[in-house]
């Protein structure tokens, strides 16, 4: 496809477009990824997430600058919430990172979660697979809030890092869950701020707490993203995370993991559409349904039954 | 499942962003996607956001005069960009006598002073290539 | 009457017009009561307490014991455009026609820290205000202005101590001494973080530099106003009016503990804090706006801050008429809402004032329009009799409940603010700039629904010409500046600039240097602002906001 050759040859007009054909699925996505697929699996995936206000996109776009400075290219998704009242979003992560915009170097794309969170972490995936066929080397998956669904997207990533700050009184208690199970690097960002050594001792007691956290110990870095002090030393400890998965040979393990989880996904997905289409949007399906309503037949052998003409 | 999305940014130095962002939580409200990138970004700044993001729709708003100048480069750019089907428009303290050559620059609408939101909304619709 | 009488004659009243009511509900039910009596004021109104006398504790009825039978407020209309040349040409003629002091605007290069050949300048040169690059630019903009006869106000923030060190320095040249200047600097950053947007370094050095001046000017320019705290942008981004006095006493706050934590005594600093108000639409919530912060201040002066001088608990305001309120459409409308701005201004008790030009919501006024804006003030000042009596509606049941209610209002925002750790903290965290946003919106929202009526814009429309003779900067200011930048730069002596800008630069570097002295030095040999601020810049970094929606 045209596309994708002008993706290749790193036109990005074409990687937005390919993009938007993802996050739309506009009928010639499905061929773009198919495409674009041997061309990917090089980048080095970075998942962020943390509680809204922690300062997430200010320490995104200081790694972004401190990845350059090392020679790296950076792509960035960025993921805000839609407005489940007007279907609308307002995409505000890019804001901080305007100064970003003179850098051929960057690409920054906004992504609105458009109701669909189990969709979304497949777009993200897709929208990284694009950014990664590009030829960014690190790949940064920026997202808001610890919910389950955040927690599924920032799973796609190598190294996952959850962002904190001091001050957020229960709430950390509330995310604590999400954190222990995620979490291969910790940031205390507005580390200025009174309740840093506090919150930095919570965390070091939940991870007591876990007994997975063994062979990797997820170190705890504090910044202050708004004047860029302490962004060296998270890239830092990336770095090391990235070094202890190739070594102890996890990174292939979680990339493998990951494949699975995406096709098995993308399984499910193709099977449910089919059968909405060809059973449950029938007028056969409703008969059905009345039928169980008034106890003329049971759902068992009615699933046994479709389960069999669908898979013949 | 295609969502407009708008650009809303301010070129130039002016900080008046009262506007652009009462006019940013109206076309949120309305449905849209909004990326709002706030004040004080150049012509370059703006066009590369609009790349990266594909927007629809670009909307400008600058209230110190500087729209001759700056709205006609955020054009330029874009289509330099290949960005050929992005609906510019423009808003802010802009003189009746201006808006001519605006139009003839590739600004499709400019909204003056007083304009309801529900017009800006309208416009978009009735004009954007999704 | 006792209060059980007013009480029991306003229940037979309210009884009797119930039903008239009905028949009206789109004016039944407004935010004021239909009706005030004494029982708003409650029977426990203190006058003495509560209002007392003008020039007195807790200064309700007004900050001077005469006030305008004295003398009447300054006409200080606002200009600047363009080229120095032009613009000294506007202050003459103000100056010529009865302007009792010069207010001067400067273009957003100028209030942001470029030359006019800077990139970032592209398109900006002379448009909202003078473009000044240096001192030779200031030297023009006050030529044949004696600067020990004229009070200047100057808006400007970020570069503020540059703009200063010009000014003084071009008296120097005049033959007038630093001590013998009388004006104001705008000088208040937080404001611009908040609400106008013409920020450049991070807040602390930039509060540095705002306490930098005050110490500077308490010993040097001691009839200088070092500061307007201004809630007039405030406003003017949506606010309401108590949100504009509170958060813009907050503001206060902040810069009297930066200066007293730099060191100085609050008595030696306080008495040349003024502040800047909004003159909004609705005339009787604004004078009781204004009285509510006279009342705010001087206790926040007094008990939070200790001060023992009573010009220190004085809040002293300049006023402009508000821009935002004015209509591009039916442009002659603006000239009524204008007077009536004026009036609710002179009934607040304004130091000074700013009457804005009806076509100002199309472009920068003409000299005629200017013109019609300064007669308003004269005509408020010498035909209407609002200025014959001191707070001329100090006693009215409504206004003095209205007064107390901003008030409050006022108060709890600023305990609000204060358990957020004060204004920059707030700022930082955005709580201040979404307030006004929501109220922005529901402002926005409110006309379009037609809640709130706008003569000319969502009822009375008509189809109307586009009006003409708008005044125009054309782009050939921004020529004309970079070719007298580049004869600057090769006539100067430039060993000069760079030794000067080397000892700013490493003084900047060093918190415990006060800059004044440093910036006066460079402003001497013609370093340009780009050039000062360019340094400072290196040494401070510049700001980022955070504004989120």
């Amino acid at each position: 496809m045209e596309i994708v050759e002008r993706l290749l040859n790193h036109s990005r007009l074409a990687l937005s477009k390919a993009i938007t054909a993802v996050e739309n699925e506009y009928d010639d996505a499905v061929k773009i990824m198919t495409e674009i697929y041997p061309h990917t699996g090089n980048a080095y995936v970075l998942g962020i997430t943390g509680p809204p206000g922690a300062g997430k996109s200010t320490l995104t776009d200081g790694l972004a600058k401190e990845y350059r400075k090392r020679g790296k290219t950076v792509g960035i998704v960025a993921i805000d919430p839609t407005s489940p009242y007007s279907g609308g979003a307002i995409l505000g992560d890019r804001i901080r990172m305007m100064d970003l915009m003179s850098d051929e170097g960057i690409f920054v794309r906004s992504m609105a979660t458009r109701g669909s969170l189990g969709g979304l972490s497949q777009k993200t995936g897709d929208a990284v697979k694009l950014m990664d066929a590009f030829g960014m080397d690190v790949i940064i998956v920026e997202t808001v809030g610890v919910g389950q669904s955040e927690v599924d997207i920032v799973k796609t990533a190598d190294t996952s890092m959850v962002v904190v700050i001091p001050g957020m009184g229960d709430d950390i208690q509330a995310i604590k869950a999400g954190i222990l199970e995620i979490g291969d690097l910790f940031t205390i960002n507005k580390a200025d701020r009174e309740g840093t050594d506090k919150l930095n001792i919570e965390i070091e007691m939940m991870l007591e707490l876990n007994p997975e956290r063994v062979a990797w110990r997820p170190p705890i870095n504090r910044t202050i993203a708004s004047k860029g002090i302490g962004i060296e030393a998270v890239i830092d400890s990336i770095e090391a995370h990235k070094n202890y998965l190739i070594e102890s040979g996890r990174l292939a393990e979680i990339r493998r993991a990951r494949i699975k989880n995406e096709v098995t996904a993308m399984l499910n997905d193709r099977v449910n559409r089919y059968i909405d289409k060809n059973v449950v949007e029938t007028p056969e399906f409703e008969e059905t349904v009345r039928k169980l309503q008034t106890r003329e037949i049971e759902p068992y052998s009615v699933v046994d039954k479709i389960v069999g003409n669908v898979l013949k | 499942m295609a969502n407009i999305r708008v650009l809303v940014a301010k070129p130039g130095l002016d900080g008046h962003d009262r506007g652009a962002k009462v006019v940013a939580r109206a076309l949120r409200d309305a449905g849209f996607e909004v990326i709002y990138t706030g004040i004080r970004l150049t012509p370059e700044q703006i066009a590369e956001a609009a790349l990266q993001d594909d927007v629809n729709v670009v909307a400008l708003s600058l209230l110190s005069g500087a729209h001759n100048t700056l709205f006609p480069k955020v054009v330029e750019l874009l289509k330099e960009k290949g960005l050929t089907d992005v609906l510019v428009i423009g808003g802010g303290v802009i003189p009746a006598a201006d808006i001519p050559g605006l139009k003839a620059a590739g600004i499709k609408e400019v909204f003056t002073p007083g304009t309801p939101t529900s017009d800006i909304v309208k416009f978009i619709n009735e004009n954007v290539k999704a | 009457m006792a209060f059980e009488d007013i009480k029991a004659g306003l229940d037979k009243f309210n009884a009797g017009v119930e039903a008239k009511l009905a028949k009206a509900p789109e004016r039944a039910n407004l935010e004021p009561n239909r009706l005030y009596t004494p029982l708003d004021l409650g029977e426990d109104f203190d006058y003495v307490t509560k209002l007392g006398f003008p020039g007195e504790y807790p200064f309700t009825r007004g900050v001077q014991p005469t006030m305008y039978r004295g003398r009447f407020w300054t006409m200080r209309m606002y200009a600047g455009f363009s080229t120095a040349k032009a613009s000294n040409e506007r202050y003459r003629y103000l100056l010529a026609n009865g302007g009792s002091g010069l207010s001067c605007a400067f273009d957003l290069p100028t209030q942001i820290g470029y030359d006019s050949d800077d990139p970032m300048a592209e398109g900006e040169v002379g448009k909202v205000g003078v473009a000044i690059d240096s001192l030779a630019d200031m030297e023009i903009l006050f030529d044949q202005i004696p600067l020990d006869k004229v009070s200047t106000s100057m808006t400007i923030n970020a570069p503020a101590s540059v703009l200063l060190a010009m000014y003084i320095a071009v008296a120097e040249k005049q033959g007038v001494t630093p001590d013998k200047l009388r004006g104001t600097i705008q000088n208040d950053i937080l404001k611009e973080y908040a609400a106008r947007g013409t920020y450049i370094f991070p807040p602390k050095p930039s509060m540095r530099l705002i306490t930098n001046i005050f110490e500077y000017c308490s010993k040097n320019v001691p009839q200088w106003n070092t500061i307007s705290i201004s809630g007039y942008h405030i406003r003017e981004a949506g606010s309401t009016a108590a949100q504009e006095i509170a958060f813009t006493i907050a503001d206060g706050i902040a810069y009297v503990e930066a200066a007293i934590k730099a060191g100085m005594d609050v008595d030696a600093f306080a008495g040349r804090l003024s502040f800047f108000w909004n003159a909004h639409n609705n005339v009787l919530e604004e004078v009781a706006k204004f009285r509510a912060s006279r009342r705010v201040w001087a206790k926040v002066m007094k008990e939070r801050f200790g001060a023992k001088k009573p010009k220190s608990m004085m809040l002293r305001v300049h006023t402009q008429t508000a821009g935002s309120m004015l209509t591009a459409q039916q442009p002659n409308n603006n000239i009524v809402r204008v007077a009536l701005q004026t009036a609710a201004a002179v009934m607040g008790g304004t130091q000074s004032l700013h009457t804005n030009s009806k076509d100002e919501a199309l472009a920068l006024p003409t000299t005629e329009s200017v013109t019609i804006a300064l007669r308003t003030q004269q005509i408020v000042a010498y035909e209407s009799g609002l200025a014959d009596t001191v707070d001329p509606l100090g006693g009215s049941y409504y206004v003095e409940a209205l007064t107390d209610k901003i008030e409050k209002e006022c108060w709890a925002y600023i305990e609000k603010i204060d358990e957020l750790g004060g204004a920059p903290e707030a700022i930082h965290k955005g709580y201040i700039q979404r307030e006004i946003q929501d109220s922005a919106y529901k402002w926005q929202m409110d006309v379009e629904k037609g809640n709130r009526i706008i003569v000319g814009v969502n009822k009375f429309t008509q189809e109307e010409e586009p009006p003409k003779n708008l005044l125009r900067v054309d782009a050939s200011v921004g020529v004309e500046q970079a070719a007298r930048l580049k004869e600057l730069r090769a006539k100067r002596d430039n060993d000069a600039v760079k030794a000067n800008l080397a000892a700013l630069e490493k003084a900047a570097a060093d918190e415990n240097e006060n800059l004044m002295p440093y910036i006066l030095d460079c402003v001497r040999v013609y370093a340009t602002e780009g050039e000062i601020c360019g340094v400072l810049r290196k040494v401070f970094g510049e700001y980022q906001a955070h504004t989120t929606l």
